[in-house]
């Protein structure tokens, strides 16, 4: 079925950069504490960055999943932005009021059941004519579980096991539906046929599924993947199962290690080697001149790091209370009260363990000659590497180099400051890099397969993963249905393209 | 949004005033609807035809819609249907002023996920989302799961624990907890922010909600009678507007059965304006009569079940839904064809309702809780 990849990917030059929009809603990235950082669950924040990124011809939006509030020494963490909308409920909104760009809902597959999942991420693709995706996460402490029936009822070392399998049921429920299955008028025997929709039965460890798909297949054939696990497991997991890895790579050795790392991953599953595609985390501070951005990154460094977040984020490794540290002194020389810390700050603070990192740190920040707050704010923003501070010219160069080097197919970037946090990236970076023929000047299509340049997901109707052999299983609606291409069921695509 | 408006309470009460809410779950209630909209049956699962029916029933003065749905693909009509809160959330940027309001299952969903969904939806719409509890417990919906058929005698009990579930959940962040407090550094205040705790027969959830508190404090809960506690022993839902419903969808065979249903709640000492009553309704469209025009579907598709069905002119309906609103608050219209029974209610029942004085105002601004004359609650963790 070549003519499906033909037609689902537009010729575009080899290497252009994509954007995405990371809206985080926790942890300390985002800058809060100034006049203009805007409400963090009003629809307005969320519309304008969307409006502003597609206005950037971004790629994506994205949205995490928060299932537990984050604790701080048997607390809630106070100390950060905290609470965050429904992924998907706001992005069905948000699909109201963009045209073009994706939309990213984080979930995990822990605490969801695969039929519910797959029913509304497919729900979601098709209210927005094509546009939706999942970005894969997999959860499995009983604190998280608390929240929900089930509790906590994974081990660790099954998460990916079980994250799995539970893809693959979604993928098979995504391909139920045949061509032609949906009635062309209203003279038809019934609204459906049935003939072809099989149940899609699945029992595993943890889950047993027997489900028949409710919805035809998607303008873009079904959500994308995206998946953001980085252990030899994760990047396996990706490897077979993703279409993007939102990776932690950014540095440029770093990025292009990683590509050649995924790639051959990719190959050894059976697939085109890049038929994954590499997005890293970033974040961007930025300035008409290099000095300038100097000083903004500073300006953002204090304000995502005060005195009480920079002794919290000591107190989470040293697990105990630092009170009367001074944050402008260098690290306590007291013993951590903890061999290994707890996930209830979250999982980036999951499993560290303490005493041999706060030696280490305490012996860092010595020869750096950095006090706590020096210290903090250059350990959470994890290094320069994840953040890109410059002039605009200069870091679109350097944007530049990652694309002509193959090294990522594009950023998740992650504004300090909502909503406006998108602003000078869209009026003077996102020019710049179009100058040097690296980014879109136009969306390649409508749907979020198009921009990202992936095939149409073939044979996945069946268990196996393999080509299931039925042929034209293609159908599709979407907002255009009155033109669908009832031979391929897929939706006609515009002629320009 | 400033902080001092969108907590403000100035509900003024509905003095006897009926809403109007419109069923727009695919082409109509009947079955066979879809054979005559002259549109691609498939349009019913596109977001553009989602929003205009919205907008459509907005602008024609209805109060609020309800999105139906299920956990199965329906066995009659349209075989296929989007997420209600999806639609729900789709609809909210492209309407000011009308309720949406979605079903939701509370057997087969996790509590948390419900209560995070349903809060964001009121968040999108700025305060007008509502939730319609269904229950239903069905062997091949708890399949789907992997999950057991619920017993219908458990029903009541389960929507019950459910509901009152997402109701502590949505009180778990006070109103002023985030404080964005640069002094101190605090983004919330954590005194203002509490564990749920729900210890319920089948489940427990620990809290907080991941999401502040709703911007209406609490939104609308709607359920079905046969989920309501009967022997008054705990078994179901109660009209409770701290743990349970805020009204009770009534059904019956038909109109007159229906009137004296909802006043045989009303005589219970029950306030007409915790009943919303259920009912079908096919209208003199087209040249042709309601009855002709329901005779025409049926020989497609014979309907089965569904609430009390009303055939007449538009005249008769407005004057039957004139005395069904002294003993009902509400009532929700299931359109035969949503297309055509929608307008008809547009163009010359809801202007006659309006005109005699009979329909609460709506309008943009208001919340669904403030069109529905409830006032807005406390959480019951404020101890200010």
């Amino acid at each position: 079925m070549s003519d499906h990849n033909a037609s689902t990917t537009p010729s575009r030059p080899r290497h252009q950069l994509q954007f995405g929009v990371f809206f985080q809603g926790v942890n300390s990235s985002t800058v809060w504490n100034v006049p203009e950082a805007g409400s963090q669950t009003d629809f307005e924040s969320f519309r304008r960055l969307a409006q502003t990124a597609e206005q950037g011809l971004f790629a994506a939006f994205f949205l995490g999943e928060g299932l537990r509030l984050r604790e701080h020494l048997g607390h809630l963490h106070d100390l950060d932005v905290v609470g965050r909308p429904d992924a998907q409920t706001m992005l069905a909104a948000l699909a109201q009021v963009t045209t073009k760009i994706g939309l990213v809902a984080t979930q995990n597959t822990t605490y969801n059941d695969p039929a519910d999942l797959a029913h509304r991420l497919h729900s979601l693709d098709l209210i927005s004519g094509g546009r939706a995706a999942w970005n894969i996460v997999t959860t499995d402490n009983a604190w998280t579980g608390a929240n929900f029936r089930r509790g906590g009822y994974l081990d660790h070392a099954d998460r990916y096991t079980h994250a799995e399998a539970f893809v693959r049921t979604a993928k098979r429920i995504w391909a139920s539906w045949g061509a032609k299955a949906i009635a062309a008028d209203g003279t038809a025997p019934q609204w459906l046929d049935t003939d072809g929709i099989e149940p899609v039965h699945h029992e595993g460890q943890h889950y047993t599924v027997d489900y028949t798909s409710r919805l035809p297949r998607s303008p873009q054939g079904r959500p994308v993947l995206f998946q953001a696990g980085d252990s030899p497991t994760g990047r396996d997991f990706a490897a077979r199962q993703a279409d993007v890895i939102f990776s932690a790579h950014n540095a440029l050795d770093d990025a292009l290690a990683f590509r050649r790392d995924i790639t051959e991953r990719t190959v050894r599953a059976g697939r085109p080697a890049g038929a994954v595609k590499i997005m890293p985390g970033t974040e961007f501070v930025l300035a008409p001149t290099v000095r300038e951005a100097q000083e903004k990154l500073e300006w953002v460094r204090s304000h995502q790091v005060g005195p009480q977040q920079a002794i919290a984020y000591l107190e989470q490794f040293w697990g105990r209370p630092l009170d009367g540290v001074d944050p402008e002194g260098p690290l306590p020389e007291i013993a951590p009260a903890v061999d290994e810390t707890d996930v209830t700050r979250g999982s980036g603070f999951q499993g560290a363990k303490a005493a041999e990192l706060t030696g280490a740190w305490r012996r860092e920040a010595a020869e750096k000659g950095q006090n706590i707050l020096q210290f903090v704010r250059e350990r959470s923003s994890r290094g320069a590497a994840r953040t890109f501070s410059g002039s605009y010219a200069e870091v679109a160069d350097r944007l530049a180099e990652y694309a002509r080097l193959g090294a990522v197919d594009g950023f998740n970037i992650t504004p300090w400051l909502i909503p406006s946090g998108l602003d000078d990236i869209v009026n003077h970076l996102v020019p710049a890099l179009q100058d040097r023929g690296v980014y879109p000047t136009e969306y390649a299509g409508d749907t979020l397969r198009e921009h990202l340049g992936l095939d149409w997901p073939e044979g996945e109707g069946s268990d196996a993963g393999a080509a299931d052999g039925t042929g034209d299983s293609c159908a599709a609606i979407g907002t255009r249905a009155a033109h669908r291409d009832h031979d391929t069921g897929r939706p006609a695509l515009p002629a320009t393209t | 949004m400033t902080r001092s408006t969108r907590f403000t309470n100035n509900t003024p009460p509905r003095g006897g005033r009926g809403i109007l809410a419109l069923e727009v779950d695919g082409d109509g209630a009947h079955p066979a609807a879809w054979r005559v909209t002259g549109r691609d049956p498939a349009e019913v699962l596109t977001g553009p035809r989602t929003v205009r029916v919205v907008q459509d029933a907005e602008i024609a003065g209805f109060h609020a819609v309800t999105f139906d749905d299920g956990r199965l693909a329906p066995t009659h009509g349209p075989a296929a249907r989007l997420d209600a809160v999806q639609r729900a959330a789709h609809a909210a940027p492209a309407t000011r002023a009308i309720g949406l309001v979605p079903v939701v299952d509370a057997v087969y969903t996790e509590p948390f996920h419900v209560a995070t969904q349903l809060a964001s939806l009121d968040y999108v719409s700025s305060g007008r989302a509502g939730w319609i509890v269904s229950a239903r417990g069905l062997a091949k919906e708890g399949s789907a799961v992997g999950r057991d058929a619920l017993p219908e005698a458990e029903l009541g009990g389960e929507a019950a624990d459910v509901v009152a579930a997402n109701r502590r959940l949505w009180d778990t962040w006070e109103d002023d907890a985030v404080i964005r407090d640069r002094c101190t550094g605090r983004y919330i205040d954590r005194d203002k922010v509490h564990y749920a705790d729900v210890q319920a027969k089948r489940f427990s959830v620990k809290g907080p909600s991941i999401i502040p508190r709703p911007l209406q404090g609490q939104l609308p809960v709607w359920a079905p009678t046969q989920f309501l506690d009967r022997s008054g022993v705990g078994d179901g839902l109660r009209l409770d507007a701290v743990h349970g419903a805020d009204a009770v969808l009534v059904s019956a065979a038909d109109p007159e059965a229906l009137l004296s249903a909802a006043t045989a709640r009303s005589a219970g000492g029950l306030d007409a304006d915790t009943v919303v009553a259920e009912l079908t309704v096919v209208l003199d469209a087209r040249g042709q009569s309601g009855a002709a025009r329901w005779a025409e579907l049926e020989a497609w598709e014979a309907a089965t079940g569904g609430p009390a069905l009303f055939a007449g002119t538009a005249t008769e309906l407005t004057d039957y839904l004139a005395e069904l609103f002294t003993v009902a608050g509400g009532v929700r219209i299931h359109p035969a064809v949503l297309d055509v029974d929608a307008a008809e209610l547009g163009h010359l029942v809801l202007p006659e309702l309006r005109r005699a004085g009979l329909l609460a105002p709506v309008g943009p601004g208001r919340t669904f809780r403030q069109t529905l004359g409830l006032a807005r609650p406390a959480s019951r963790f404020a101890t200010a």
